[in-house]
């Protein structure tokens, strides 16, 4: 009687002598082995070689200052906001009088840190950020050996203005326009009209 | 008297850094082949391209925490080995590596012993070999320990038996001589004796394979079913031993197959290029020339065994029997009945 039609007849047949001494089918594999002694390995050695990244690339992220050198970033506190990993705090200050090269605007971030281990690099922050303060840049976050040491602070992540960091490949023309568009959220909240009506 | 010692300490000496340094480098090579066979770079950071990597693999063997388990027999454990190491090396002593030298009259072999029964010294010591991992396994007092010792050691009793009637019918075909000296002199002019045996050294190069415990037959070592075989319990440069050991077997049997098989020292038109570059017999040019031409067949001969290794799946353990007993031993002792024939016609024997 038969349940199903799955039934398979497997092939049992005795091996001939020949293929008990394996040795035509080790030849055959060792061709194949020997074939790759002739093919282009792909190993990049790291360091030395780089592969190429792509220009939008989600890597460390940077604090930019202005063309006088001056902090974007106004601890308006919507990168944190944004961030669904929770991975940015900050804190915010007051800027004093002769300050004024340090700091664009009155408020500034104290402090401002991010995890990078609970950071996904999705660059909801820079996308929220109403100043253009925050990028995401081609740079790797460093290897480090202890949890903490993950923990950037304002020292790593403000850009040095001797060595500032390029973001026009993220920060394009194009994106400047969109960012414009009425409707985005961090448009409407800063839309002075809806501001003092107060209905959010 | 003293000459001749000296002679013989540098002799050793020499022939111990030649294994030891070989064996190094066959492990460089092994992964170098290996990453080559499988599209990629293999080690390439310690030193130029990867040449202290032996060194460092040392260091690391050295610097590692040395356990020796409570339960296991104490010098037992330190024994086994010792003697895998030891027998691996003292195989190489009646290897002929070149042509002898003539200096100041007097003619120095170079071969750290010529005694007249080297092929069965030979299958002798690398039989004993087969103690240090059965000690080694056994004293460890772990389970898969003792059966990779076990398995290691009835390997080596299947192999030997088609491994040493392909060397009988090699001897009756070459002259009838056990001294490797004769058996390389023999192949100086005419064919070497693969020619005559080319499936005897099929069944010795196969033997070989499993005598080294080489892939396919590296079932004493199977990590998939024994956790690390007959060296288990092993750590530190004693497990450094067992492996480095392997190396320098696989060097010593393919400095055999070279010198049985394949000529040794001598190779095709050697007298014409020594006659055409003027060397008379005795110079250190035409040893030097020679040896070049045995370590070209060692290379040969351990690239084909690393070949062998990142080609083929391990052989399971009845197939490795069925193999040793079903097919190798009646293939040899057909061999051994066909030399037996023509050497008997061809008048070389008289009953």
């Amino acid at each position: 009687m038969q349940l199903t039609n799955r039934k398979v007849v497997v092939s049992n047949k005795v091996q001939s002598f020949a293929e008990r001494l394996y040795l035509p089918a080790i030849a055959k594999g060792m061709v194949i082995t020997a074939s790759h002694l002739f093919k282009k390995s792909p190993t990049i050695h790291y360091p030395e070689q780089k592969r190429p990244i792509a220009p939008v690339y989600r890597g460390q992220h940077v604090l930019k200052r202005d063309d006088a050198g001056a902090e974007r970033c106004t601890s308006c506190g919507m990168c944190a906001v944004a961030c669904p990993a929770e991975a940015i705090t900050m804190t915010s200050g007051e800027r004093k009088k002769g300050e004024e090269h340090l700091y664009r605007e009155e408020k500034y971030a104290a402090t401002y840190e991010i995890d990078m281990l609970r950071c996904i690099f999705c660059g909801l922050c820079e996308e929220a950020c109403p100043k253009e303060a925050i990028f995401l840049t081609d740079r790797l976050v460093d290897t480090q050996f202890e949890r903490k040491d993950f923990v950037y602070g304002k020292d790593k992540l403000v850009e040095k203005m001797n060595e500032r960091i390029d973001v026009t490949k993220r920060q394009t023309a194009a994106v400047l326009e969109f960012k414009k568009t009425l409707g985005l959220k961090h448009n409407e909240l800063f839309d002075a009209n809806k501001l003092n009506k107060g209905n959010h | 008297m003293t000459a001749f010692i000296i002679y013989k300490a540098i002799m050793c000496g020499a022939v111990f850094l030649l294994c030891l340094g070989a064996a190094a480098y066959a492990t460089l090579w092994e992964r170098k082949f290996a990453a080559f066979l499988q599209d990629r770079k293999g080690p390439s950071r310690a030193g130029w391209g990867g040449l202290l990597q032996p060194l460092a693999d040392g260091v690391k063997m050295f610097m590692k925490e040395e356990i020796i388990p409570n339960v296991s027999n104490r010098s037992l454990f330190i024994l086994g080995p010792s003697i895998f190491m030891v027998t691996a090396v003292i195989t190489s002593s009646v290897i002929p590596w070149a042509k002898p030298v003539l200096i100041n009259g007097v003619t120095y072999d170079l071969q750290i012993t010529d005694i007249n029964i080297g092929v069965i010294y030979l299958l002798g010591v690398a039989s004993i070999g087969v103690y240090g991992i059965m000690i080694g396994g056994w004293a460890s007092n772990n389970k898969f320990a003792l059966l990779g010792a076990v398995r290691a050691s009835s390997q080596m009793i299947s192999y030997e038996i088609p491994m040493g009637i392909a060397l009988i019918a090699l001897i009756i075909s070459s002259g009838g001589s056990l001294s490797l000296k004769e058996i390389v002199e023999g192949q100086d002019v005419g064919f070497a004796n693969i020619v005559w045996q080319p499936l005897g050294f099929l069944i010795f190069f196969i033997c070989a394979l499993a005598e080294t415990n080489r892939a396919p037959f590296d079932l004493p070592e199977c990590e998939t079913e024994l956790v690390g075989g007959y060296h288990t319990e092993y750590s530190s440069m004693k497990l450094g031993l067992f492996l480095f050991a392997e190396y320098i077997n696989m060097f010593i049997s393919s400095a055999v197959m070279a010198t049985m098989y394949f000529g040794g020292y001598n190779f095709p038109f050697a007298h014409e290029l020594y006659a055409k570059l003027g060397l008379a017999d005795g110079s250190v040019w035409i040893s030097l020339i020679g040896f070049g031409a045995l370590i070209t067949k060692i290379f040969g001969f351990i690239c084909l065994f690393m070949w062998i290794r990142w080609t083929l799946p391990r052989f399971r353990y009845d197939q490795l029997m069925n193999l040793g007993w079903k097919s190798l031993l009646p293939l040899s002792l057909l061999n051994l009945a066909i030399t037996v024939a023509v050497e008997y016609f061809r008048g070389n024997i008289h009953f």
